[in-house]
């Protein structure tokens, strides 16, 4: 078994920008490696390249910021940051000065100080909108500056009427350029972080705003729904499509079976909106909030998830067995995963050539919505037409993919409403409910069962994790415990931006009843590597895809795992703000924590989906029945926008 | 077989993307050239060179949009740019300004209805010491005085007539 990891190279920002810190060379001490800076008198030993604000935050002093971001590359256009450095003739951006020889800083002087509030006055002279009809309200970056700078009027006017027009031709994100400071993280998330390219800044000087290709409304251009920017935003200039009021509607109405399927990294963050620290999974406590809230039933996402593992499984088994057996030169490998609708809308428009080889099975939201409307109206005697199914989702794509035509295979629109986890929390605080401290309750049958390897969608490298452990099993008939320790595959977990590896197949052992129709043995897999690959964030899967085109060593990977968001699920665009590094990390650990404590680990081998194959999709996975409900097709969208 | 103009237009900048590199840096000359030649880079045009330059759209649109020449929407056959910065406001731009609204009847910012001139402000052009400054298309005009507007706008008039008999351009593949 081997992995290895790719660098992450090429950004739009000059190299000047790119990173301030130089390469480290293993330890600080390194000939010409430090520098030693004062800041307020204290002096800190840093890196050459360190900037200021990294230098100021080592002993302890926090610089305001705006425009900064951990995630994305250094822009200097807030000037919230600015600090006195000795011998400069004027005041510096604390985020955009590396230090690179001995310097005396100053960060809150009476000049600093007056000069933030400025900045700040200014930034509100600009800035249409009352907080308190504001989405952001209690977790606004520029309120919480105007708060900290003692700001208690508006020294240089306030906007009275609105500048532009809300646009919400969006499924999944809102933008209004009137809350908007202009500080570009959404440009620099959309361009470089995920490398989209929706948005940018038109115009000059204090006529420029942040607009989408010829100002067009958001739904028509080529955006990915990601809602990457929303997370990244400082204010309420971008937020999701917010279907709460439709859902309290349909949970108010008596003659509405209102079900609700939560999916577990929302699970893993909610918390994080009552005042938690990121990375405590509030699962079951969820659960007792949602039946208060007034849903008719709480069912766990993991079970459609478990059957999208069943599904592309056996998908993957049968591309296998016509390219290598039957030798049949359409089947299109790699297969790629289709379960993060950010991921397929960009597939759909970058490289449309490639939806062969997009699994045509559904994403487990959707797979749900179509199970309930069909499998459990009828099991439980209710009308599918009276059946409101609401998912809650780290995602904001999830609201575009449920509107998505396609998906009526039900007969009905499969998922009525998704909701991020932010809109839940909301919807939780309206109820008077204190979500962390409610007792602890269990999902409802009939689809309350899950498993690990449903857990562990979330994070990046999940869904190939919980793959493998299925395929392994029924193709070798072995334990995967017997190969992984625990049954954890490490080498896809962790956040390098491609991970890619392979598995000897070294034994085989009977196919197992629930293959029997499809394939008759397991000898062709003999002796075969499976080569696999997990990729996250959309600029990650770019250089894949570029890779394949090329005819790379990803071109001879037999399935590969893609997430539209950096970090996986768990840092999805309807997570709660703000969002970091360490926030995701934090998140994934809580939710490979939830993983091990789980009984059934496998998605083979969870009860319900044994019982819904039996029952209901008795044709087996991939068969006709499935292939109605649970798969789907693909759009060539293209990029060219007319 | 006749070429559309959107091929033409394709094949136009791939051919200049050859010449000016497929890096970021040759956006700018690519643009001015295709301004140059079709006087307004059009959403086609944007994505096309957006494509060759491995950039987005946007990014196009965002360059386009911020330089005041390459972004605007005059579509006169001469554009004329009137310089308004303080040292040509105070050799008497206002009444260049006046004269040249007379003579064509139509305010800055508009175009003719022939389609033939387009009125428009410009910033400083480096010719503080020679003002009033006007700029028809590339051509500079220094110290304009009410007069002198006449002839200049003749003197276009004239040369639009050459490039009206010009012959018509086939293209062919």
């Amino acid at each position: 078994m081997s992995h290895t990891t790719i660098l992450d190279t090429g950004s739009r920002a000059p190299k000047s920008q790119q990173s301030l810190s130089v390469p480290r060379s293993g330890s600080d001490e390194a000939i010409g490696g430090t520098v030693t800076a004062s800041i307020n008198g204290q002096d800190v030993k840093v890196p050459l390249g360190t900037t200021i604000l990294a230098a100021a935050q080592k002993v302890g002093i926090r610089i305001p910021t705006l425009c900064h971001h951990p995630d994305l590359c250094v822009a200097g256009v807030c000037r919230v940051c600015v600090v006195e450095v000795e011998g400069q003739r004027t005041l510096q951006a604390a985020c955009a000065f590396p230090i690179t020889s001995p310097i005396k800083v100053l960060t809150h002087t009476q000049k600093v100080r007056q000069t933030r509030r400025h900045v700040i006055d200014l930034l509100l002279s600009e800035h249409y909108g009352e907080c308190y009809a504001c989405g952001r309200n209690n977790n606004c970056e520029l309120q919480s500056l105007a708060k900290e700078y003692g700001v208690d009027f508006f020294r240089f006017g306030h906007p009275d009427k609105p500048k532009f027009e809300i646009d919400r031709s969006s499924y999944s994100v809102i933008r209004d350029n009137d809350k908007c400071v202009l500080c570009r993280r959404c440009v620099r998330t959309c361009i470089d972080l995920q490398e989209v390219g929706t948005i940018e800044v038109a115009g000059r000087s204090d006529k420029s705003y942040i607009t989408t290709f010829k100002d067009k409304p958001l739904g028509e251009v080529v955006c990915i729904n990601c809602g990457q920017c929303i997370n990244r935003c400082p204010t309420g200039a971008l937020r999701a499509n917010d279907p709460t009021d439709e859902v309290w509607a349909a949970i108010d109405d008596p003659r509405k079976h209102v079900v609700i399927q939560t999916a577990p990294s929302p699970r893993a963050a909610i918390g994080e909106c009552f005042g938690l620290p990121p990375g405590e999974p509030l699962t079951f406590e969820l659960n007792t909030a949602l039946r208060l809230c007034g849903f008719d039933r709480i069912f766990d996402t993991n079970f459609t998830a478990d059957l999208t593992i069943i599904e592309e499984g056996t998908e993957l088994i049968l591309r296998l067995y016509k390219a290598l057996v039957a030798k049949d030169p359409d089947i299109a490998l790699p297969q790629f995963t289709s379960c993060s609708p950010g991921w397929v809308k960009y597939l759909e428009h970058f490289y449309a050539q490639y939806i062969p080889n997009l699994s045509s099975a559904k994403s487990p939201q959707q797979m749900f919505g179509a199970v309930i409307k069909t499998y459990y109206a009828e099991k439980h005697g209710i009308d599918p037409k009276d059946i409101v199914t609401v998912a809650l989702m780290p995602c904001s794509a999830k609201k575009f993919e449920c509107n998505r035509s396609e998906m009526d295979d039900s007969g009905f629109k499969d998922v009525d409403y998704g909701l991020t986890t932010r809109e839940l929390a909301k919807m939780i605080s309206e109820a008077g409910l204190e979500l962390p401290k409610l007792p602890k309750s269990d999902f409802d049958a009939p689809f309350g069962t899950a498993t690990g390897s449903g857990v562990i969608f979330g994070a990046t490298g999940g869904v190939m994790e919980a793959a493998l452990r299925t395929v392994i099993e029924l193709v070798t008939g072995a334990k995967v415990e017997n190969l992984f320790e625990k049954a954890n595959i490490i080498p896809v977990r962790g956040f390098e931006g491609v991970k890619y590896v392979e598995l000897p197949i070294t034994q085989v052992g009977p196919v197992p009843d629930i293959l029997k129709h499809l394939v008759p043995d397991w000898e062709w897999l003999k002796g075969a590597t499976l080569k696999v690959a997990v990729a996250h964030g959309t600029a990650n899967a770019r250089k894949v895809m570029e890779d394949i085109k090329a005819g790379g060593k990803f071109s001879q990977c037999h399935f590969i795992e893609f997430m539209g968001c950096p970090g996986g699920c768990i840092g999805g665009g309807g997570q709660p703000i703000p969002t970091s590094p360490e926030i995701r990390s934090a998140r994934a650990k809580a939710i490979y924590a939830e993983d091990a404590g789980y009984e059934v680990r496998k998605s083979h081998e969870n009860p319900d989906v044994v019982t819904i194959y039996k029952e209901f999709l008795t044709d087996g996975p991939c068969g006709h029945k499935s292939h109605k409900l649970l798969h789907t097709r693909y759009v060539a969208r293209g990029k060219y926008i007319e | 077989m006749l070429m559309t103009a959107r091929e033409r237009l394709a094949r136009e900048i791939k051919a200049l993307a050859e010449k000016h590199g497929h890096a970021r840096a040759a956006l700018i000359p690519i643009v001015q050239e295709i301004k140059h030649k079709y006087r307004k880079v059009d959403d086609f045009a944007m994505q096309v060179i957006a494509d060759q330059l491995g950039i987005h759209p946007v990014e196009v649109y965002s360059v386009v949009s911020f330089y005041a020449f390459l972004g605007s929407q005059a579509s006169g056959k001469f554009i004329i740019r009137l310089c308004r910065t303080i040292s040509c406001d105070m050799q008497g731009k206002e009444r260049v300004m006046r004269q040249m609204e007379n003579d064509l009847g139509i305010k800055f910012g508009e175009t003719t209805s022939d389609g033939k001139f387009s009125l428009e402000w410009a910033n400083c052009m480096g010719m503080c010491d020679q003002g009033p400054a006007m700029l028809v298309n590339e051509k500079i005009y220094t110290h304009v005085t009410p007069e002198k507007v006449h002839e200049i706008l003749e003197e276009c008039r004239r040369s639009f007539g050459v490039h009206a008999t010009e012959q018509k351009e086939v293209y062919l593949v």
